[in-house]
């Protein structure tokens, strides 16, 4: 089936069958690679996209159920420099491999845009779906409670996000 | 793993959609049950119908009833400034099932029709008395909750019945709600969970609702329970006395997540901190 989306700004079209799921489209249809597919059973959050303006599981969304959707991927977030999230990520050492990073930032992006003062009980709740195989969670709380103190997770020049659900 | 292959058709109608369920095809709603298992072939249908773009959400209340949508998303029910004015112990209860990320785009109603024994929702719907719309080739009918789940993943809709809405009677204004979840992470499948409403008049309880996940083939009623409390204070005695019906009430397996014993000694434990919790806020 021909799928048409938004991606990142982008309008993208490409043909898949209906059993293809949102994340391998992405990552291999539409060669983003920043979608990171794990599990593939809505278990580990690493393929975790933004989906019109909500964060989602892209391993558990067909491809054909997105068509017509607007999509951040982890390529999205950043504009012209990275968002004060990522940057925190970097300057508190937020990921070792890297893997899980992506689903992270979009979930903590959620977060800061939904609450922008979370407690960190809070934050390590948004980030409980999420697996780190590093184990490097204690950074990654950190880094997302300074760009909190900091104030806000996008680029003040970032496209604004559709109303969520 | 990949799913096995099958054919898709987007329905642009209920009728289409039940339509195809009765030549076979599997309903797909949020996605955040089935397509996992289509993921890990669990599930192997040759036609999957994807209801999510029909015109099935919202949520109203008319002064003694709130009714959702059965395609009305997790999260936004969750949110929704209504259901939580007019059923607290709905929304709350909504925040503990799955991540954001899940209830982003699972639906109420495929949390219902999907009927895991674990599940927060079909436990909350049976405590509440909630009535399910259903829509099959001859048109609709509504099943009480209590009628509704039959087994693991097992319900009273025919296989050409869709699930349309839910229908939960409001409880009244002065209902006191608590809720008692065990599990691995924040937000996982329950491995027990105790969902209760009690009403008090001067420090007596006049009705209590307490329904269990995670301790039984589906969800259950504590009614015996129930029926212990009605008319008493909460000393300690009769919460005790109460936590142990509630676990009498239980018929759990053992499994890779909990031995049975322990979710049935955990079914006392939790009831005790809902009705607790319910009581002190």
């Amino acid at each position: 089936m021909k799928i048409t989306v938004t991606v990142n700004g982008h309008t993208r079209t490409a043909d898949c069958e209906p059993r293809r799921t949102l994340a391998d489209f992405l990552r291999h249809d539409l060669g983003l690679t920043g979608v990171h597919v794990g599990c593939e059973h809505g278990a580990c959050g690493s393929c975790t996209v933004m989906l019109d303006g909500a964060t989602a599981r892209s391993c558990c969304v067909l491809a054909v159920q997105a068509e017509g959707s607007e999509i951040t991927t982890v390529e999205g977030l950043a504009t012209t420099s990275l968002t004060p999230l990522q940057e925190s990520f970097r300057r508190h050492h937020a990921l070792q491999c890297g893997f899980c990073t992506p689903g992270v930032l979009a979930v903590a992006t959620e977060l800061l845009r939904d609450n922008p003062s979370p407690t960190e009980a809070e934050i390590r709740t948004a980030i409980s779906g999420n697996l780190c195989r590093c184990t490097g969670y204690h950074n990654i709380v950190t880094a997302i409670a300074a760009a909190r103190d900091h104030g806000g997770s996008s680029n003040a020049d970032a496209p604004p996000q559709p109303p969520g659900t | 793993m990949k799913a096995a292959r099958f054919d898709y058709v987007r329905a642009a109608t209920a009728d289409i959609a039940v339509d195809a369920l009765a030549r076979g095809a599997v309903a797909l709603a949020g996605g955040q049950s089935l397509i996992p298992l289509l993921n890990t072939r669990s599930r192997r249908p040759e036609v999957v119908v994807d209801v999510s773009r029909l015109p099935l959400t919202g949520v109203e209340e008319d002064g003694s009833t709130l009714v959702l949508g059965a395609l009305t998303r997790l999260r936004a029910a969750e949110t929704s400034p209504v259901v939580r004015r007019a059923v607290p112990l709905l929304a709350e209860a909504l925040t503990h099932v799955g991540h954001v990320s899940v209830r982003n785009r699972g639906t109420v109603g495929g949390s219902v029709a999907h009927a895991d024994p674990a599940a927060e929702l079909p436990a909350v719907c049976l405590a509440l008395d909630a009535v399910f719309t259903a829509q099959g080739p001859g048109g609709t009918r509504e099943v009480d909750a209590r009628d509704f789940f039959r087994g693991p993943h097992r319900t009273a809709l025919a296989s050409d019945e869709l699930l349309t809405g839910i229908r939960v009677p409001l409880p009244p204004p002065t209902a006191r709600h608590g809720i008692a979840e065990l599990s691995r992470r924040p937000n996982d499948l329950a491995i027990t969970a105790v969902f209760t409403s009690i009403t008090l008049t001067d420090r007596v309880v006049a009705e209590a609702r307490i329904a269990v996940a995670g301790a039984a083939p589906t969800p259950i009623r504590a009614h015996a329970a129930e029926e212990l409390l009605r008319g008493q204070a909460l000393t300690p005695e009769v919460l005790t006395a109460a936590a142990d019906a509630a676990a009498a009430a239980t018929d759990p397996v053992d499994d890779v997540h909990a031995p049975a014993a322990y979710r049935r000694d955990m079914t006392a434990v939790l009831t005790r901190r809902a009705l607790r919790q319910a009581v002190v806020g």
